[in-house]
């Protein structure tokens, strides 16, 4: 594989709360590749979100990362100064979030947002600003783009709003774009139009995307690889057809039977039994562990990762594809 | 816009027919004007002549109709103690009273915003703490005794400015004022800071809670990811946001700094209307007393009026027609 665009290796994010400690994301590593499309996904609570925001260091009080690595294009941002963070945020790496609704400023019309955008990074007088935002608009596909600049948020519908903010996230054609649930608020058939045209627009930039997601069905066909998320760490990741034609952890084939469309017409659907942990009281060993039907007492030492085919693997002592040697 | 602003108008002139009959009732209750304005050793007969000639002989309720009779005419009668319109009496003290509210409003906003915004950025900090510590101060003690306190410190102890009366006015294009004079200034200082104390704690409250609400906002974070400076997000995304209820509870809060200014005008002698309306209650001098009221009811009706139509502005989501 070519030099990962985005590495990030051992990544630990904690937040200091009355009640202890919550390492939200513990021990996190993956690769982006320049133009790839990762799916990262998992129950709410998993971490997913949180790991965006590491990236882009975002992490508010009380979190903090308190250890490991996260190199963008050979550039360590973990501990990289305040202003370099800045430089690279929205011109380099741009994030789209899961609420339209809430995204926008409502008090700020459309045209200040997109040209204040711009004009953090580059140098250009405001009538060339209006006119890129124009553009972007246009590009995004809202109709009559002109008119629609001096609108105030609210008088877009929730679609809408999120081409707005997709727009703005194309601006500086980033090299990468977290994508937070995007398309989670808004109905199936938008959700589809949104994810078909995210898809060409990145190809056309050669712009990678970390699509999180809850929903593996939202990423089964948009992802080139994919990373199973529970309770704060990777528990499986490897190419998305292959993951998802055969999981190799048990939670990676607990969420493949929930989804809807795969199991039979009529049929109820499997959910996972139980509830994510609580990550104040993680059990001890694998935390999949008290929904796990595989479990046994192997499964209260805390399992590795190990390899379970090309590009893949997995942390379970039972991996549901066989092992291969690293 | 317009549909609404007429209809505030005509609904306020209900309000003011219900305050002229609540005070016209209520000075009728406290006691008869003429004791308090006659000498006591004055005839029958003297004090026959007065009550007539003030009206005060015919019942209350023909005496109302003839003071509404009047008022719709633009008269609102003349005071018993002075015998000039009381209008007259009450614009010429406007003046005055709308200096030093004004004056200390500008304090409580200059001073006020940026301190709320300090302690709403850095919750828990040793600054943030002390900052709160002020405004509770400033919000609990009573205000005539921050008056006192206030003369007591920098008129009687340090003796940098006086304590009392309004000094040497001068004018700013053709308006009177103290600000015109630095006399004036040395004058307006301490009752303007007395006056704005109670407001200038409320707005570090109000600012401090409002940046406290919005900071965690997704729209605050977005506006990080798209790398811009935090005093963009603070001056810009954050201000613009929490100015809508700020306007709102300061366009309130207009009204009762000039209804307030009574006490601090009372503590520093300042000539204005607020000591015009304690003298008159003391004399019964029930014109006088009416005027006022509906002089500062007027004023609340407008200020309310402004506020909305400011409300509509910067917040796009309001539009008047639904408050009407
Ligand atoms: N400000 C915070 N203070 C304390 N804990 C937090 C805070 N923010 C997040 N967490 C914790 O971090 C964990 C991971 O949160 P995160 O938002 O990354 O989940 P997620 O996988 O994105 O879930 P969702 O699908 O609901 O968005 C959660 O258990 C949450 O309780
Ligand atoms: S390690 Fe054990 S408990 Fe955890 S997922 Fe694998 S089989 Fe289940
Ligand atoms: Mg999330």
């Amino acid at each position: 594989m070519a030099e990962p665009l985005l590495s990030i290796r051992d990544l630990h994010t904690h937040f200091d709360t009355k009640a202890g400690i919550v390492k939200a994301v513990n021990g996190v590593s993956f690769d982006v590749a320049p133009g790839e499309i990762l799916g990262l996904v998992g129950e709410s609570g998993s971490g997913k979100s949180i790991t965006g925001f590491s990236i882009l260091g975002l992490i508010q009080q009380p979190g903090r990362i308190v250890g490991g690595s996260i190199r963008f294009a050979g550039e360590e941002l973990v501990g990289a100064e305040t202003t370099r963070l800045r430089q690279l945020r929205g011109r380099d790496i741009a994030m789209i979030f899961q609420d339209p609704m809430m995204t926008l400023n409502p008090v700020l019309r459309i045209d200040t947002q997109i040209v204040e955008a711009i004009l953090a990074h580059e140098n250009v007088g405001r009538a060339v600003a209006l006119g890129r935002a124009r553009d972007a608009l246009a590009k995004v596909g809202i109709p009559s783009p002109e008119e629609r600049l001096k609108a105030y948020p609210h008088q877009f519908s929730g679609g809408m709003r999120q081409r707005v903010a997709i727009a703005i996230a194309l601006l500086h054609r980033p090299r990468l774009i977290i994508c937070d649930e995007p398309t989670t608020a808004l109905d199936v058939t938008i959700q589809a139009q949104i994810i078909h045209e995210m898809r060409l627009l990145c190809q056309e930039q050669g712009t990678a995307l970390i699509w999180i997601t809850h929903d593996l069905a939202v990423v089964d066909s948009l992802a080139d690889r994919l990373c199973v998320m529970y309770a704060g760490r990777i528990v499986e990741q490897g190419p998305a057809g292959a993951v998802i034609a055969e999981p190799a952890h048990p939670y990676t084939r607990g969420l493949i039977d929930s989804i809807p469309s795969r199991n039979s017409r009529g049929a109820r659907l499997k959910q996972i039994p139980g509830m994510a942990p609580s990550p104040l009281a993680l059990p001890a060993g694998c935390p999949f562990r008290p929904r796990c039907s595989y479990a046994d007492d192997a499964c209260l030492n805390e399992p590795s990762s190990i390899g379970v085919g090309a590009g893949r693997d997995a942390r379970c002592v039972h991996p549901l594809v066989a092992r291969v040697p690293a | 816009m317009l549909v609404f602003i007429i209809r505030r108008l005509m609904q306020s002139a209900l309000v003011l027919f219900a305050v002229s009959v609540v005070v016209f009732v209520g000075i009728y209750a406290i006691g008869n004007p003429a004791d308090i304005l006659l000498p006591d050793d004055a005839t029958e007969q003297e004090r026959d002549h007065a009550i007539a000639n003030l009206g005060l002989d015919k019942p209350l309720p023909v005496q109302y109709g003839i003071f509404l009779g009047n008022a719709v005419q633009g008269d609102l009668g003349s005071s018993f103690v002075f015998n000039i319109p009381s209008i007259d009496l009450i614009l010429s003290r406007m003046p005055a009273t709308l200096e030093l509210a004004f004056c200390a409003l500008v304090v409580a906003l200059v001073l006020g915003i940026p301190l709320g915004l300090l302690a709403g950025l850095r919750p828990g900090s040793l600054l943030d703490r002390t900052i709160v510590t002020g405004s509770i101060l400033g919000f609990s003690l009573p205000n005539f005794w921050q008056g006192l306190m206030l003369i007591m410190i920098f008129s009687v102890t340090l003796g940098w400015v006086p304590s009392s009366g309004r000094g040497e006015t001068g004018s700013i294009f053709g308006l009177e004022t103290s600000l015109a004079t630095w006399d004036g200034i040395h004058h307006l200082l301490l009752p303007a800071i007395n006056l704005s104390l109670f407001k200038l704690s409320l707005l570090i409250r109000l600012t401090r809670a409002g940046v406290r609400e919005t900071m965690p906002l997704d729209f605050i974070t977005f506006a990080r990811a798209k790398g811009l400076s935090e005093t963009r997000i603070v001056g810009v995304h954050v201000l613009k946001t929490i100015l809508v209820p700020i306007i709102t509870v300061l366009g309130m809060e207009l009204g009762s700094v000039i209804a307030f200014a009574t006490v601090t005008e009372t503590i520093f002698a300042w000539p204005g209307m607020g000591k015009l309306i304690i003298d008159s209650i003391n004399h019964l001098d029930r014109p006088v007393v009416v005027a006022y009221l509906m002089v500062v009811t007027l004023m609340f009706i407008l200020i309310n009026l402004v506020v909305d139509v400011l409300y509509s502005i910067l917040d796009p989501r309001v539009r008047l027609q639904g408050i009407a």
